[in-house]
């Protein structure tokens, strides 16, 4: 059998003496796209943020492709895997052209071809290269957003962690990086987690979605099943309910 | 009539370089009626309710053939007259509640403090009154939260208590600009639902600025849909489904859904025609 790209053991993390990850076990296979949903303070974003070697304080186990890795994380691996933030104003550097932002990694990995790759990654964002020598204040908040998925490619990771990529975003461009999201992930053949407080954003990008409550991951169950209301724990039900209530047009 | 406005047009001048971000918005609320104004970020829609409120900062050049609250000209009371209207007659409630609570006052305090900026009394009965205001928000210990500070209280709390304060001198309007998009889903449909209903039971006018087109539909009367500062249809909140305007129908087509899967989403086109036809 082949390993799970992400695999998660009872991962716990604490922040002084509240315990806000109780113990969250999950396994993502390769190709899967596995999303996380949940209220503000439920330790969503603080589970992805452990994947990611942000949060050094964690318990439990990390696995990708079976390899466990350590609270800190050495440098090949953030060729493997690769974060997009929520708010594109806040994460790229507003002093930086696009083409410096798209080429640090590079040059901190010593990686050749830098203008190669650099326009690689603006064509499989669907950006035109004349956005390469703008300011990120240049660009729209959609243009950002597929900067900042652009920066995160070109270390031509296996894994995406996405943390509210969309909800920045007004609705029309929200649905052009859903749909750019959902191309890249067959044409790279990614591994997606995201984290989002949308449930119908969560059932259109991913096949399998985990729900946290209070630092514990309640139920965890396909796509499929939550929209033919196969969910079993109250919780869940409760969040399938307010997001049709609030979706439905009076 | 509660809010009159024709022909609104707000311009800003930078660098000599005159942008129209108003052009021409017109609209009527009564008491009692809910308004909802939708838009994309950058649509005009949050500059709209500050021009009401004379919120503006000085370079924007606001004019109108009418704009009319109450029956009062806005465009030429004077500051004095407007900081009487402003959380007077009419509340504002914005986005986030980390932002528009002072961060080193209690609550009680702050509410306190409004009330006593438009009613006379004492201490001891604006704190009175603070508890009262909190009461009536369904918070559920009042008490507790009249002499909590910011940081200590949820953001649905927060919010909760921007509205007490905002309900404290009576007003017979409300102006919401997005006042749960910094929320949770659970905590959006209370909130929206306590609008609704203060809105109902103190005779209030409503003006809700919002981006969600489905959300509002639920909550408002009518729906005034704008695009790149126009209005590109209102039209009551019951029959958006059937919009006839295709920047409204694009908006609500866009969105990924519970119920079924969808391949890829549509993509808004958006056609410069959409606001010539306006212009004539």
């Amino acid at each position: 059998m082949t390993n799970p790209m992400i695999d998660v053991q009872d991962l716990r993390i604490a922040f002084g003496p509240k315990e806000v990850v109780k113990g969250v076990t999950l396994s993502v296979p390769a190709g899967e796209s596995f999303g996380i949903v949940g209220e503000s303070g439920s330790g969503k974003s603080t589970v992805l943020r452990a994947l990611a070697g942000l949060n050094q304080h964690w318990t439990g186990e990390i696995r990708f492709e079976g390899a466990p890795v350590a609270s800190k994380r050495p440098r090949a691996f953030f060729r493997k895997v690769q974060m997009v933030f929520q708010d594109p104003f806040g994460s790229l550097h507003p002093r930086q052209t696009i083409d410096r932002i798209l080429s640090e990694f590079l040059s901190v990995n010593g990686l050749d071809d830098v203008d190669g790759r650099v326009n690689r990654a603006l064509d499989a964002v669907a950006l035109p290269q004349s956005v390469r020598f703008r300011f990120p204040h240049q660009l729209s908040g959609g243009q950002r957003q597929r900067v900042a998925i652009a920066r995160a490619l070109i270390a031509e990771p296996k894994v995406l962690l996405l943390d509210e990529p969309t909800s920045a975003l007004d609705v029309s461009v929200q649905a052009e990086v859903l749909n750019l999201l959902g191309r890249l992930r067959k044409s790279h053949g990614l591994t997606y987690v995201m984290v989002s407080h949308n449930m119908s954003v969560v059932a259109h990008l991913c096949d399998r979605l985990g729900v946290m409550q209070h630092g514990e991951m309640v139920e965890q169950l396909s796509v499929t099943d939550l929209r033919a209301r196969r969910a079993t724990h109250p919780h869940t039900r409760e969040l399938v309910e307010l997001g049709q209530a609030l979706a439905s047009t009076a | 009539m509660l809010v009159d406005i024709e022909n609104l047009r707000i311009t800003f001048e930078n660098n000599g370089k005159r942008f129209e971000a108003v052009s021409g918005v017109s609209f009527k609320l009564e008491a009692r009626q809910k308004l909802a104004i939708v838009g994309e970020s950058g649509s005009g829609k949050s500059i709209t309710a500050r021009a009401l409120m004379r919120l503006l900062p000085a370079q924007a050049q606001v004019t109108a053939d009418r704009m009319l609250f109450d029956g009062i000209d806005i465009l030429s009371q004077s500051e004095r007259e407007m900081r009487k209207l402003r959380g007077g007659r009419a509340g504002f409630i914005l986005q986030d509640p980390k932002y528009s609570l002072n961060p080193v006052k209690t609550i009680g305090n702050q509410i306190a403090e409004a009330w006593l900026t438009h009613n006379k009394g004492s201490k001891k009965e604006a704190r009175d009154a603070a508890l009262n205001l909190l009461e009536q928000v369904m918070i559920r210990d009042p008490q507790l939260v009249l002499n909590a500070y910011p940081h200590e209280i949820s953001g649905g709390m927060g919010q909760r208590a921007m509205i007490a304060m905002m309900l404290a001198p009576n007003p017979s309007l409300l102006i919401a600009d997005e006042p749960t998009s910094a929320l949770d889903a659970s905590v959006q449909a209370e909130i929206l639902r306590l609008i609704d209903e203060l809105v109902d039971t103190r005779d209030m006018g409503l003006l809700l600025i919002s981006h969600d087109l489905p959300l509002v539909s639920n909550f408002c009367d009518k729906v005034s849909v704008m695009y790149m500062g126009q209005i590109m249809e209102e039209l009551a909140a019951k029959d958006l489904a059937q919009a006839a305007h295709p920047y409204t129908k694009g908006l609500l087509n866009c969105l990924p859904s519970l119920d079924e899967p969808r391949g890829d989403l549509p993509v808004l086109t958006r056609d410069p025609q959409w606001l010539e036809e306006q212009a004539q």
